[in-house]
């Protein structure tokens, strides 16, 4: 880890502060967003197979990107959160707020950063 | 009893040892495990399930000409051959990381596959499933390789498809199969979803994301190059949030009308196939998917997008009124009508069943299990342009 640190171009070492720091936030906020576990139920199955139409049931991408962790980890929280509400102007992505709450799509994008909604999880279904 | 059990266990060898025919057979894909079920719409019940298909979360299957094969595009880019008569797979390949549906060509001797990832499309040997040829939808100066959509099979041994990110039609002839000769329509608008193929292969119709119309490629005409058909539908008002792409398929057509889902609105659109123009609109339930034609073309089964698919509205070609809305039940995904038009079978994805529709009277006629189905083809496909 020193090893890369000193080989690594200034920016890239705040780059890696923020992925260092950001997994502590979204554990910080994991706690904040309460879901019941009927709706994560239904949530689960909503991103399974809704999201899904798009972004295919595994969640490795369609018409839409794959949503694997991978892909979605380094983006910012917020912004995830708004795509789900508001929609991808100039994109097949709509605004999914008329089915879904804030702390929904903040759930389903904490779900989807960490990879507790991974492929496996998925395969298994929820129902 | 005893003569019962005899009976049965004749029956059975019988149909072990003898053939049988396929006209009235197909399959209902199962997408969240996987696999498939052999049906049969003589008697309404299921045969079996063959299992192992990989990512069917968006599947579709084109059949034989002799309909004992059937051929399941997968979304994983998986490519599976099924016997559907000894329920079992003969051949399966990943022939690409993500793909969207399939076609067969004219003389039954190629299956084409349209990809995501990497965009292009792939065309298989169809007895063996060795590639044949390898088409990648490239586009712009840059390389950039387009996703494809709305790939169906057209008379003269022709593959015609859409590209979604590049807004092209392109005609590959397929004549000689080792060169595919490609023809390319550029500029037909933006983000084409999906195509249909009228029932005589004669017109090429791919419907448009990015902008309220369609375009229309007149296959006897090449040279006259892609028509733009209701253009405007939406008349510059802000469309409703699209929650599921639209499908379009050549069984849309009914007589002199042509009935396809409007993006973004609660509306079927009715174009008059002789001018191809609007003939009018249908206010419906919700954002149509499936705007399905029973065979006969007298009426016009449609669903819907989430949050309304449990519903299914019947309409009524003559008067194009609404005459009947049923509720299923959660998650109507796909249709598919008998040959002659009797009966419709739907999938009930939400409560893990299929619904058999008498299409006079609207009556359930028979529910049965299925896991989490979707689309449902029946062997009848195999001879029908398009599909």
């Amino acid at each position: 880890m020193k090893k890369m640190l000193f080989k690594t171009s200034f920016p890239e070492i705040i780059v890696l502060g923020i992925t260092l720091l950001a997994p502590q936030n979204a554990m910080a906020e994991t706690a904040i967003t309460e879901v019941n576990p009927a709706r994560q139920n239904e949530l689960m199955y909503f991103v399974k197979h809704d999201c899904g139409s798009c972004h295919g049931m595994t969640l490795k991408g369609g018409l839409g990107p794959a949503l694997l962790p991978e892909t979605l980890s380094a983006q910012p929280k917020e912004y995830l959160v708004t795509t789900i509400l508001e929609g991808r102007k100039n994109t097949a992505m709509p605004p999914w707020k008329s089915m879904l709450s804030r702390n929904d799509a903040l759930w389903i994008t904490e779900q989807l950063q960490s990879g507790r909604i991974d492929q496996t999880q998925i395969a298994k279904g929820a129902r | 009893m005893r003569r019962l059990i005899v009976l049965i266990v004749t029956l059975l060898l019988a149909q072990n040892v003898s053939a049988r025919g396929t006209g009235d057979l197909g399959i209902v894909i199962e997408r969240a495990d996987g696999s498939v079920q052999i049906i049969e719409t003589s008697t309404n019940s299921s045969l079996g399930r063959i299992e192992g298909l990989g990512d069917l979360s968006h599947a579709s299957a084109v059949y034989s000409r002799d309909e004992q094969f059937a051929y399941i595009f997968g979304r994983d880019g998986g490519l599976t051959k099924i016997d559907i008569i000894n329920k079992k797979i003969v051949k399966r390949i990943m022939q690409s990381g993500n793909s969207i549906g399939g076609a067969i060509s004219q003389d039954g001797r190629l299956v084409a596959v349209s990809n995501y990832k990497p965009g292009g499309v792939k065309i298989f040997d169809a007895e063996t499933l060795e590639l044949v040829a390898d088409i990648p939808a490239s586009y712009g100066n840059d390389g950039l390789l387009s996703k494809v959509i709305g790939l169906v099979d057209a008379p003269g041994q022709k593959f015609v498809f859409s590209l979604w990110d590049a807004g092209e039609i392109w005609v590959a002839d397929m004549s000689d199969s080792t060169k595919p000769e490609i023809t390319k329509f550029k500029n037909i608008g933006l983000n084409p979803y999906d195509a249909l193929i009228t029932p005589d292969g004669r017109y090429y119709i791919a419907g448009l994301f990015g902008e309220d119309g369609m375009s229309m490629l007149d296959l006897w005409n090449l040279d006259k190059g892609v028509k733009r058909i209701l253009d405007g539908y939406g008349k510059g008002e802000q469309k409703l949030p699209v929650y599921k792409m639209p499908h379009l398929e050549g069984w849309a057509i009914a007589g002199n009308f042509a009935f396809v889902p409007a993006v973004g609105r609660h509306e079927v659109l009715v174009i008059d196939t002789l001018t191809w123009t609007e003939a009018g609109r249908i206010k419906v339930h919700g954002q149509p998917v499936f705007v399905m034609a029973r065979p006969d073309g007298r009426n016009i089964w449609v669903n819907f997008a989430v949050p309304n698919n449990d519903t299914l509205q019947i309409i009524d070609t003559q008067s194009l009124d609404i005459i009947k809305t049923l509720t299923p039940g959660k998650g109507v995904l796909h249709m598919e009508f008998e040959p002659r038009g009797g009966q419709v079978w739907a999938s009930v994805r939400d409560e893990d069943r299929l619904a058999i529709f008498d299409t006079d009277t609207f009556e359930q006629l028979i529910t049965f299990k299925a896991k989490k189905p979707s689309g449902i083809f029946f062997t009848s496909r195999a001879h029908r342009i398009g599909l």
